[in-house]
């Protein structure tokens, strides 16, 4: 007998279909109904403190484990909530599927109680989105939402369900064949196109794999590390892609882009071929377009076609999976056998290295430098952490000083740039990554964004890590001041005494430590180590003047890289 | 450049809105856009008069719509192009006779008299119903409406011979 379930059990049991083991949310009127069946579920439910935390959580979770993360939460206010959330994740191109209640269907329209358009909002903010209208579609419409999520260029998903669709009774039916048919993302590259990039890498005689987040997405580092071995090309890996190709392989340059440290961002810039996977050429990575690797011809590998010659024309196009391109470039390549020797041009990168390297001085009686704090973590964890990360200095130097050997190990937000990403993400990312030592590195502004969500790692019994590198300001934004503005700070300087962050953390039901001296930094990272039943804060109240180098002025030319404070003010036209 | 694509999209509701949101967003600008069915009841046809130097990023993010099933872009002189345009003109009863004539010429009728007034409907290619403007203008017009374009691609094996008539 046809079983019979309210759209509400029928919701869950679709999530349960799809393999769900966590949702990441928080109940309110219109989703109400929805909640009951958590009740009997085997789906964990975290409660998010804040609707943008479980938008968060749900995205550090599908980055940590590669599937597809779930925020369910109410209507109106709750929507809007997680929109920066939804953007975040479209932006970097996260799995993602999002539900929100909405009123009635009798009552859409009529500006009801925390009635919000959901649905038009949220349009531009996601891969896709509906509004269910009759509790029959939930089956298919949530098969449909993770299918979209997970394949071709991953994203967010959300489906928007009325109230009383979620109390209709419906007959349980498992969900149908997709039936897309204008969606049909592409998987292998063109063959004519692989041949032609071959023929290119082969006659290059300064090559460089441009490496992004898309090769995390397809699961392709095995491939990449094959790829680049075989044809012996060094590589940069961006924001996004760190950790996609070890930072102790030879071959890596590290990242490149406006902080990126001046070999991976030169050898784009004196490049004769771009080999470019999964990345988009964002202006974090060119600078001024009109000046990026003006000398190079470019190859560009997305799954996305909108990515091709959007930015920066391609002079070999090919649109499919990465990791399935990379294969074929594989099989190419073995096809073809000897590949050119470029010596000279590995040396040059290799010299650069030396004459350039990331660097920093940590006085033993001076404050704590940020970059410190992030070398001696990765000295204790022997770099087996993963690493959540918000935005700003923080996250740069955390990028550059972190050596990443194994994908999902580094997770951040990217294209968005959302502050407080890392505390919520951080405890998505230990909820899909148990085993694995989670720590956010944080920055003081960033943290008081989300770091209520302390108190659900606390009471969830989650328990992240969290460095929190305290310089009293939102640095970057005083960092541009100092640089661009004649050091006329205007907003950018927090207290530095209030909040006092460890206290807060134990108010959260966290440990909190606190240190402000160089030589307790291994010790009170070894303190957090060691503690494994509950989240640990540590506050380091490090230099509030550091800044991070290299950088590449905003629109300035990659050409213009400044290598140190000292070296942009030497310039006439700094400003 | 003034370029025109047809769009074919799933008929689900707030389909238009994804287009239109889409060209805001990505900062392309419409100069007209007109949606209706098709022989087939699943699917809806758009055709979007766009402004712009070039379409290729246009075309792509069309097809990243979910519900978008088929983008076709029209190389001038390859489409048959129509608008329907309602257009009133002064007409004092000394002028009637004058105005009338121009009309004829202009394949325009008369659908409506009033008296001062002739409203005219035009269907034709866009050209026609310009020039049929230009020629009132001199009139004065009172009110106009004009729809957005319609587009199907020639037939091929018919392209040829009929190039002259649009």
């Amino acid at each position: 007998m046809p079983e019979q379930l309210t759209g509400a059990q029928a919701l869950i049991r679709s999530l349960e279909y799809e393999g769900v083991d966590v949702v990441f949310g928080m109940p309110g009127g219109a989703i109400l109904k929805a909640y009951d069946p958590i009740i009997e579920s085997p789906i964990r439910h975290v409660l998010a403190r804040h609707e943008q935390g479980a938008g968060h959580m749900a995205s550090g979770y599908a980055h940590a484990t590669g599937r597809v993360g779930v925020a369910l939460v109410t209507s109106g206010p709750a929507a809007t909530n997680l929109l920066t959330a939804l953007q975040d994740a479209y932006m970097d191109s996260v799995p993602m599927v999002a539900i929100t209640g909405q009123v009635a269907t009798t009552s859409i329209g009529n500006d009801a109680f925390q009635e919000a358009h959901t649905w038009g909002m949220s349009m531009p903010a996601t891969k896709h989105n509906s509004l269910i209208t009759s509790a029959e579609e939930i089956p298919d419409a949530v098969r449909e939402a993770f299918h979209l999520a997970s394949t071709g260029r991953k994203g967010p998903v959300l489906i928007d369900v009325p109230k009383d669709v979620l109390s209709d009774t419906m007959t349980w039916h498992r969900p149908g064949e997709i039936k897309l048919p204008g969606y049909k993302p592409a998987v292998k590259g063109h063959p004519r196109q692989v041949r032609a990039a071959m023929d290119l890498i082969e006659q290059s005689e300064r090559p460089v794999l441009y490496v992004g987040g898309g090769v995390v997405a397809a699961g392709g580092a095995d491939e990449l590390k094959r790829f680049a071995e075989l044809i012996n090309v060094p590589m940069v890996t961006t924001l996004m892609a760190r950790g996609i190709f070890p930072d102790s392989h030879p071959l890596n340059l590290g990242m490149p882009g406006m902080h990126g440290n001046y070999t991976a961002t030169m050898a784009l810039q004196r490049s004769d071929l771009l080999i470019t996977i999964g990345a988009r050429f964002d202006d974090r990575i060119t600078g001024d377009l009109k000046h990026f690797a003006t000398g190079a011809m470019v190859i560009h590998v997305d799954v996305d076609p909108a990515e091709i010659s959007k930015n920066r024309f391609a002079d070999v196009p090919i649109v499919g999976d990465a990791k399935v391109v990379l294969e074929q470039l594989i099989d190419e390549t073995e096809r073809r056998g000897v590949q050119p020797i470029r010596d000279s041009w590995l040396e040059t990168l290799s010299d650069w290295q030396t004459t350039y390297p990331l660097a920093y001085d940590q006085d033993p009686d001076g404050p704590i430098q940020q970059q410190y704090v992030i070398e001696e973590l990765h000295r204790l964890t022997g770099g087996d952490a993963t690493i959540v990360a918000g935005v700003g200095q923080h996250q740069m130097w955390a990028s550059q000083f972190w050596g990443f050997e194994e994908p999902r190990r580094w997770i951040n937000s990217g294209g968005l740039g959302t502050m407080g990403y890392a505390i919520p993400a951080a405890i998505g990312a230990k909820i899909g990554t148990p085993d694995k030592v989670v720590f956010a590195i944080d920055g003081d502004g960033c943290f008081q964004m989300t770091g209520t969500e302390l108190i659900t790692a606390s009471v969830e019994n989650i328990p992240i890590k969290v460095a929190l590198l305290n310089n009293a300001s939102l640095g970057m934004v005083k960092q541009w001041q100092t640089l661009f503005y004649e050091g006329r700070l205007s907003q950018t300087e927090l207290s530095p005494t209030v909040p006092n962050f460890a206290l807060f953390a134990e108010a959260c039901g966290a440990v909190g430590i606190r240190v402000d001296r160089p030589e307790q930094v291994a010790a009170a990272l070894e303190e957090a180590l060691a503690i494994s039943d509950r989240p640990v804060l540590i506050e380091f109240i490090c230099d509030p003047e550091a800044m991070v180098f290299p950088m590449v002025p905003a629109g300035g030319s990659n050409d213009d890289i400044a290598l140190s404070r000292e070296d942009f003010m030497s310039r006439e036209d700094h400003a | 450049m003034k370029h025109v694509i047809a769009v074919l999209v799933e008929n689900k509701p707030g389909v238009l809105a994804r287009v239109s949101t889409m060209f805001a967003r990505r900062g392309f600008n419409i100069h007209s856009l007109t949606v209706g069915p098709t022989e087939d009841p699943g699917i809806s046809r758009m055709t979007v008069v766009v402004d712009g130097p070039e379409m290729e990023q246009i075309i792509k993010q069309l097809y990243k719509l979910v519900h978008t099933v088929k983008v076709t872009e029209f190389p001038p002189g390859t489409a048959i192009e129509r608008e329907i345009m309602l257009v009133r003109v002064n007409a004092s009863p000394k002028l009637r006779g004058e105005i009338l004539d121009a009309a004829r010429v202009c394949e325009a009728t008369a659908v409506d008299v009033g008296v001062t007034t002739i409203t005219f409907e035009v269907t034709g290619p866009p050209d026609r119903l310009a020039d049929f403007l230009q020629l009132m203008s001199a009139y004065g017009v009172t009110s106009l409406a004009k729809s957005g374009r319609i587009a199907l691609a020639r037939d091929q094996k018919t392209a040829k011979s009929q190039s002259k008539s649009a």
